[in-house]
C-alpha cells in the first residue's frame, strides 16, 4: 500500500492531470442518477436549444437534456466496458495461464489460434459477426470481449511463464497441489501489478471501441444514452452550426486523453529511459 | 544495401511469407463459417416479417444454404477468386460492380492521406528526436497524444466545425464521381484526407521519435560524438541508417491501421468508399456485401503487416546474413 503511494506522489504533473480528469468521468458515472436534472428520454424542451439556466449545455436532436444524457452515458458505457474488460481478462488470464502451465502441445495450438485470430483488423471482424448475429448487448459484450481476450492472452502467457519457473511453484507442484490451485494460488498473485496495468490499458481501449461501434448505428442502440450513439443522432446539426454533436465526441475525447497520460506515465517508468 | 547473403534470407522470408498466406486461407474460412456457425437463423433473421416457409427456402436456395458447408465454401472460393462475389441482397446487383470502385475510391482516400502523413510524420519525428525535451518537442508531443487520444470522429467534426461551418471552405460531404478530375477531386476530400492524416501522422511521429531516441541512446553513437564529429554527419551517417528498420516497420504498421481508420471517416464524411459500403450493408444485413468486403479488408490488413515485417527483416543488416 505504502508503495502504491510512494508511486502516486512520484507522478508528474501531467499523470496527475489525467488522473485527475478519469476519476471525474467515473464519478460522474456513479453519481449520475443524483445529479442529474433530468432522466435519460425526458423531453424537456425544443430541439437543439442553445446552453441556459434550464439545460445546462441544451437539448439534443429530439429536446432530451443533454446534459443528463452525457451523464447517463457515461454511466452506461463505462458500465459496459468494465463489464467487456473484466470478461476479456478472465477469459484471457485462464487461457494465458493455461497455457503457460500445462505448455506443450496446448500452448502451441492456443498461441497459433490467438496469433490468427490477432491477425484480424478487429473493427472489420465485429462489424461482420454483428452482422450476423445482431446488435444486442449481450452479442456486444461476447464479440468485444473474445476480441480483445488475445491481447490479454499474450500478456497473462508471458508473465505467467516468467512466474511459472520460480522455486515456490515447483514447491508447490511437489506438493501435489493441482494445476487449478497453482494458477489461483501462486501464480494469480504475482502477476497482479502488469496485469492491472493492462486492465486499465485495455479498459480504454474498450470503451473507444464501443464509442466507434455506437457511433456506426451497430454499438448501443438508442434510446439508451452512450456517448458514440450521441455523436451520431446529432451530427445532422453541425451543417447548421450548432456544435452539439462536440459535445458527447467530446466527452469521450477527455477520458482517452485522461487514460492516455496515465498509461503514458506507466510506459515511461516501464521503459526506464532516463531524460 | 546489397544482399550478401541471399541464402541466409530467404528461409525467413519464404516462412514468414507462408504464414501470412496461412492466415489469410484462414480468415476466409472464418468468413465463411462465420455465416453458418453463428446463432441465429439467418434465413428468419433477414426476411423478418415476411419469412414463410416458401420464402425463407427460397432465400435458403439463393444463398445456396442448402447445400454441404465444405461443397459451400469451396464453390464459394472460387467464385472469389474468379471475380463473382454474388450479388448484393439488398439490389440484386453482383456485388463485384459494387465493390470494385469503391475500392478504388478508398486506396485513393489512403493512398493520399499516406503520401501526406509519411513525410510529415518522419521528418516531425527525427526533430523530435534531435531536439528532445526542448519547448518544441513538448508541445509537439502533447499534440500528437491529444490527436490519437481522441475518436477519429471527434477530428472529424471538428474540422468540420472549423473549416466547413465556420469559414466555409471546404464541402463537408466528400461527394466524388468519375466526371470529377484530378484536382477537384483532391479538393473534395481534403477534410476526411486531413483528419486521417492528422491520426495517423500523430501515431507515426511519436513512434519514430521513440525509435530515433532510442537508436541516439546507443554506444556507437556516443562514440562517434565523442570522436568530434558534427552534429549532422553523425545524424545522417550513423544514426539514419540505424533508424530505417524501426522506422519502415512503423511506417507500414501505421498504413495498415490506415485500411481501418478509413471506415470510420468514410462514414462521418459520407465517403462513396468501401468502409462506408461495408458499414451499411452490415446494417442491413447485407451478407454477400458484408464477406466480400469484409475479406478484402482483411487482405489488405494482413498483405500490409506481412510487408511490414518483410521490410523490417530486409532492411535489418544482423537479420539478413544470419548466422
Amino acid at each position: 500500500m505504502t508503495a502504491v503511494l510512494k508511486l502516486l506522489r512520484s507522478a508528474p504533473f501531467s499523470a496527475r492531470l489525467g488522473m485527475g480528469m478519469v476519476l471525474l468521468t467515473l464519478l460522474a458515472a456513479l453519481l449520475a442518477p443524483v445529479i442529474a436534472p433530468y432522466s435519460e428520454t425526458e423531453v424537456a424542451g425544443d430541439v437543439w436549444l442553445p446552453a441556459s439556466g434550464e439545460h445546462l449545455i441544451g437539448t439534443d436532436n429530439l429536446g432530451r437534456d443533454l446534459f443528463s444524457r452525457l451523464l447517463y452515458g457515461a454511466r452506461n458505457t463505462i458500465a459496459i466496458a468494465f463489464l467487456i474488460t473484466g470478461l476479456s481478462f478472465v477469459v484471457g488470464i485462464i487461457w494465458g495461464f493455461l497455457a503457460a502451465t500445462v505448455g506443450g502441445w496446448m500452448d502451441q495450438l492456443l498461441s497459433r489460434c490467438v496469433d490468427i485470430l490477432m491477425a484480424f483488423p478487429t473493427l472489420i471482424f465485429a462489424l461482420m459477426v454483428l452482422s450476423v448475429v445482431g446488435t444486442s448487448i449481450p452479442a456486444l459484450v461476447i464479440v468485444i470481449a473474445l476480441l480483445d481476450s488475445t491481447r490479454v492472452y499474450r500478456l497473462s502467457r508471458a508473465v505467467a511463464m516468467d512466474i511459472e519457473v520460480m522455486e515456490y511453484v515447483e514447491a508447490a507442484r511437489l506438493r501435489g497441489e493441482g494445476l487449478w490451485w497453482l494458477m489461483r494460488h501462486e501464480i494469480l498473485p504475482n502477476a497482479m501489478p502488469p496485469l492491472v496495468a493492462e486492465f486499465g490499458l485495455r479498459f480504454c481501449f474498450v470503451f473507444l471501441f464501443i464509442a466507434a461501434l455506437s457511433f456506426l448505428g451497430l454499438g448501443i442502440q438508442p434510446p439508451t444514452a452512450d456517448w458514440g450513439s450521441m455523436v451520431r443522432e446529432n451530427s445532422g446539426a453541425i451543417t447548421f452550426g450548432i456544435y452539439t454533436p462536440l459535445w458527447p465526441a467530446g466527452a469521450i475525447a477527455f477520458l482517452t486523453v485522461g487514460v492516455n497520460l496515465i498509461v503514458d506515465w506507466f510506459l515511461h517508468i516501464a521503459s526506464g529511459l532516463q531524460d | 544495401m546489397a544482399l550478401s547473403n541471399v541464402k541466409g534470407i530467404v528461409p525467413l522470408l519464404s516462412k514468414r511469407i507462408g504464414l501470412g498466406l496461412v492466415t489469410l486461407w484462414v480468415i476466409s474460412v472464418l468468413i465463411f463459417v462465420g455465416v453458418e456457425a453463428l446463432p441465429g437463423d439467418l434465413a428468419e433473421a433477414v426476411l423478418g416479417q415476411s419469412a414463410t416457409p416458401e420464402t425463407v427456402e427460397a432465400f435458403r436456395k439463393e444463398l445456396k444454404l442448402d447445400m454441404a458447408p465444405h461443397v459451400r465454401y469451396f464453390a464459394w472460393l472460387g467464385a472469389f477468386v474468379r471475380g463473382d462475389f454474388g450479388n448484393s441482397l439488398a439490389n440484386k446487383r453482383p456485388v463485384a460492380d459494387l465493390i470494385s470502385w469503391r475500392f478504388a475510391n478508398s486506396l485513393f482516400l489512403a493512398g493520399v492521406t499516406a503520401m501526406i502523413a509519411v513525410p510529415v510524420a518522419v521528418l516531425l519525428g527525427i526533430l523530435a528526436a534531435l531536439y528532445r525535451n526542448t519547448l518544441f518537442d513538448r508541445l509537439i508531443s502533447i499534440a500528437t497524444l491529444s490527436t490519437i487520444s481522441f475518436p477519429e470522429f471527434f477530428v472529424a467534426y471538428i474540422l468540420i466545425a472549423l473549416l466547413s461551418v465556420q469559414v466555409a471552405i471546404f464541402p463537408s460531404i466528400a461527394n466524388i464521381n468519375e466526371q470529377m478530375n484530378f484536382w477537384q477531386k483532391l479538393y473534395a476530400i481534403f477534410l476526411p484526407c486531413l483528419t486521417l492524416a492528422m491520426v495517423v501522422t500523430a501515431h507515426m511521429m511519436r513512434q519514430t521519435r521513440a525509435a530515433i531516441i532510442n537508436i541516439l541512446s546507443s554506444p556507437f553513437i556516443e562514440m562517434a560524438n565523442l570522436k568530434g564529429l558534427r552534429r549532422l554527419r553523425v545524424v545522417v551517417r550513423h544514426a539514419f541508417p540505424n533508424a530505417l528498420s524501426p522506422v519502415i516497420n512503423v511506417i507500414a504498421l501505421n498504413l495498415a491501421y490506415l485500411v481501418v481508420g478509413v471506415v470510420i471517416v468514410e462514414v462521418v464524411f459520407v465517403y462513396p468508399g468501401l468502409g462506408q459500403l461495408l458499414v451499411d450493408s452490415v446494417s442491413k444485413r447485407d451478407i454477400p456485401v458484408v464477406q466480400a468486403s469484409g475479406l478484402i479488408f482483411a487482405a489488405t490488413y494482413v498483405l500490409l503487416n506481412l510487408l511490414a515485417d518483410v521490410l523490417s527483416i530486409v532492411s535489418n543488416p544482423r537479420l539478413r546474413n544470419p548466422r
